[in-house]
């Protein structure tokens, strides 16, 4: 066949072509054949062990936001002052002081001491009081996805107005564990409401800027690199105090989502821009255009989809970085403030040596955000890698 | 002679320079510099040249891909009725361009990978509104068998193919609004020699059956006198020679075409040194810039200084025999080399 020149015309009947049949119908190349690419992204994105860890500790940490009501044994702002600065309580399974074995979840009371000279509180587990721990226990009413009126805790002391400090007590008497329950509603939506307000202002930008192109888009990208040149933490502060006092609670959570939001669109903007310029001359593009697709379905059916996954990869990469924002924010005292919790409120107690030495505990939701950020990486770094599947 | 199915008259592509920070245009790239070309209904016409000759851009301008800067591009639908492709509206273009339908070089770009053969050869039917539902997957079925793909691959995604199946389905999507003139843009020269016959041989059976006229682009004079039955050679935006494949072949008439005959590889041993090797310097001219008089006469051989290099306008095409034509000052003192025919 490589004898191509001596092929003139007058032609002769041409071989069969290759065949059909030639192609060995297994199994495995039917399946992959067939596969849609979300579910080729998906196996190659199985295949990455620490994204599928990452993935699971998210999904986890987004159960917990949902269901801190029912998950954390007390609401955010139930305190009791006589209980400053608790230390964790051991939470026991079997009781064998009566010399034989009683099962049943417990934790010990508290004896508390005041020093005389410098009045400082310290406590001691007492182990003649025993404060009786169950599961699914009544407690105080909350609302399921604040819809769902409920009173039951997934765990808790049996009588409700007995101390139970788990993690530990805060600098007021707040059970630090339920406080870092609710404070993962927050933080974690604070990132997701975040993400969603810069991923339709940085679709819709970048993709005027990459289809459209010549002066709109240099407009929008002198706009972006302006955004991007001004030093954010800065920007944060001086938007963030310029926040009005009397605003309540959900007003500074959605203003101060928006502050983040407006810087975090013009990574987005970036890529989605850089997509379409890369898509505009690709062939199957220009041949979707021969095939007599309207703007819109080119744009919408045969662009799109060709970047969708990268978005998803790159959305899920912008998670974290809202998250530490917001957390680096409250922890200055200028982002979200009590009664609202999020994970950097509840650090602003761990801002001073004294109580960190007291009190090392109140360093656990720093621990929460090292987590949920590492997860969120993980996961996008996965998705990023299975985003082109077809890529070898 | 039948009336053209296509005719081209002066056709100029140029594409701006530009330059600074501002961008200003400081000159043009003639892509395509006062082509003239006729395809005749029925007939696969070559269109040969090196890269950056512009061959990619006048076929592209005829599937109007690219809107041409100047010049007609004459198209002769099935009544008979004449319509100039450079100034029709986007609603007859997109009728007309049900018509004339392109194949791509690239079987691996030119298919959505996130489509199945038969969204992807179905597009079209759905496009132009001409078949829906299972009536569209009947057609669609029917045309992958036609090009030789099991109709049992219609919901697979193109990632599950090889090069010359994917071309394939290229074919199969240029075909299936059963077109008349199929502009094919270097099809086989991404694949596989053994291949590229088994798709040749696609192409050529296709013809027959559905009564297709081929524009067919490629830089392969080989591939190109297997398929075509006339040849059109083009250096830097213009024309040089257009002939009938034989006599293209045997009896070049401009040293240009000698120059690329004598590059094609002869793979009968005894022909090996037979004949002697034209090897032009390596750079094309800028076509921003094109040399005055002839343009090829910065590598021509035979260049004359005073004759082909006086500046002015380039030779036109001129009648050197019957159906040949060349566009050289010097074509009749020359006696050019060709291919010699195979010794049977």
């Amino acid at each position: 066949m490589t004898d191509l020149t001596s092929q003139a015309p007058p032609r002769e009947p041409d071989p069969p072509p290759e065949s059909p049949a030639a192609v060995p119908e297994t199994p495995g190349r039917r399946s992959r054949g067939t596969a849609s690419q979300r579910r080729l992204v998906w196996w190659r994105f199985k295949q990455h062990r620490l994204a599928m860890a990452g993935l699971i500790v998210t999904a986890g940490i987004y159960v917990v936001a949902v269901f801190a009501g029912f998950l954390a044994p007390f609401s955010s702002s139930t305190f009791d002052p006589e209980y400053t600065y608790a230390p964790p309580q051991r939470l026991h399974v079997v009781d064998r002081s009566g010399g034989d074995w009683d099962w049943g979840l417990f934790v010990h009371g508290y004896r508390s001491t005041v020093d005389d000279e410098t009045l400082e509180l310290t406590f001691e587990p007492d182990e003649s009081q025993k404060i009786d721990v169950g599961l699914f226990v009544k407690g105080e009413e909350y609302e399921i996805l604040g819809l769902i009126p409920w009173d039951r805790h997934l765990i808790g002391p049996t009588n409700p107005d007995d101390p139970m400090y788990l993690l530990g007590g805060t600098r007021t008497g707040h059970d630090l564990l339920s406080r870092m329950i609710h404070g993962t509603t927050v933080s974690m939506s604070i990132g997701l409401v975040g993400v969603a307000m810069a991923f339709v202002l940085g679709v819709t930008l970048g993709g005027i800027s990459g289809y459209v192109g010549g002066r709109t888009d240099l407009a929008i990208q002198r706009l972006v690199e302006f955004f991007m040149s001004v030093p954010s933490i800065p920007l944060w502060l001086g938007l963030a105090a310029a926040l009005p006092p009397e605003w309540g609670p959900m007003q500074r959570y959605f203003a101060i989502t928006t502050i983040l939001a407006a810087i975090a669109w013009t990574d987005l903007a970036r890529v989605v821009r850089g997509r379409f310029l890369s898509l505009r001359n690709e062939e199957f593009v220009t041949s979707a255009r021969l095939d007599g697709s309207s703007r819109q379905r080119v744009i919408f059916r045969h662009m799109m989809p060709s970047f969708s996954s990268h978005l998803i990869a790159s959305v899920t990469l912008s998670v974290p970085g809202m998250i530490l924002a917001e957390t680096s924010l409250s922890f200055l005292g200028l982002g979200l403030q009590a009664p609202v919790v999020s994970w950097g409120v509840l650090l602003q107690d761990a801002q001073n040596i004294r109580a960190m030495a007291t009190a090392p505990w109140l360093l656990l939701p720093g621990l929460c955000v090292i987590v949920s950020v590492l997860a969120l990486n993980f996961v996008g770094d996965g998705l990023r890698d299975a985003a082109d599947p077809y890529k070898r | 002679m039948t009336a053209p199915i296509l005719e081209v008259q002066d056709l100029h592509v140029r594409f701006p320079v530009k330059r600074g920070l501002f961008g200003r245009t400081v000159g043009h790239v003639r892509a395509v510099d006062g082509v003239d070309l006729a395809i005749q209904p029925g007939e696969t016409l070559g269109l040969v040249g090196e890269s950056g000759c512009g061959k990619t851009t006048l076929g592209r301008s005829i599937a109007r891909i690219i809107s041409p800067t100047a010049g007609l591009i004459r198209y002769r639908d099935a009544a008979g009725d004449e319509v100039d492709l450079t100034t029709a509206r986007n609603r007859d273009l997109r009728e007309l361009q049900r018509q004339i339908r392109v194949v791509f070089q690239d079987p691996f770009s030119s298919l959505n990978p996130r489509m199945t053969l038969l969204q992807v050869i179905g597009e079209p039917l759905r496009n132009h509104n001409v078949a829906t539902g299972s009536e569209l997957e009947d057609r669609v079925a029917g045309m992958l068998s036609r090009v030789g793909l099991s109709p049992k691959y219609l919901h697979r995604y193109p990632h599950a193919f090889s090069g010359g199946e994917r071309q394939r389905v290229n074919i199969a999507r240029a075909l299936i609004l059963e077109p008349r003139l199929v502009i094919a843009d270097e099809p086989v020269s991404a694949l596989d020699v053994s291949v590229r016959a088994q798709i040749l041989n696609l192409l050529r059976d296709l013809q027959e059956e559905l009564g297709l006229t081929y524009l067919f682009i490629s830089h392969d004079l080989s591939v190109v006198e297997s398929v075509c039955d006339r040849v059109a050679v083009m250096y830097l935006g213009r024309m040089v020679e257009v002939a009938p494949t034989d006599e293209l072949y045997t009896r070049p008439r401009h040293p240009y075409t000698e120059a690329l005959l004598s590059a094609v590889p002869r793979p009968d041993p005894r022909l090996r040194d037979a004949g002697r090797r034209i090897r032009l310097a390596d750079d094309l001219p800028d076509p921003a810039d094109p040399p005055p008089g002839c343009t090829f006469h910065t590598r021509c051989a035979y260049a004359v200084p005073g004759s082909c290099d006086v500046p002015g306008g380039a030779p036109a095409l001129e009648r050197t025999g019957p159906g040949h034509r060349a566009a050289c000052l010097r074509t009749d003192d020359l006696s050019l080399a060709g291919i010699e025919p195979d010794p049977v």
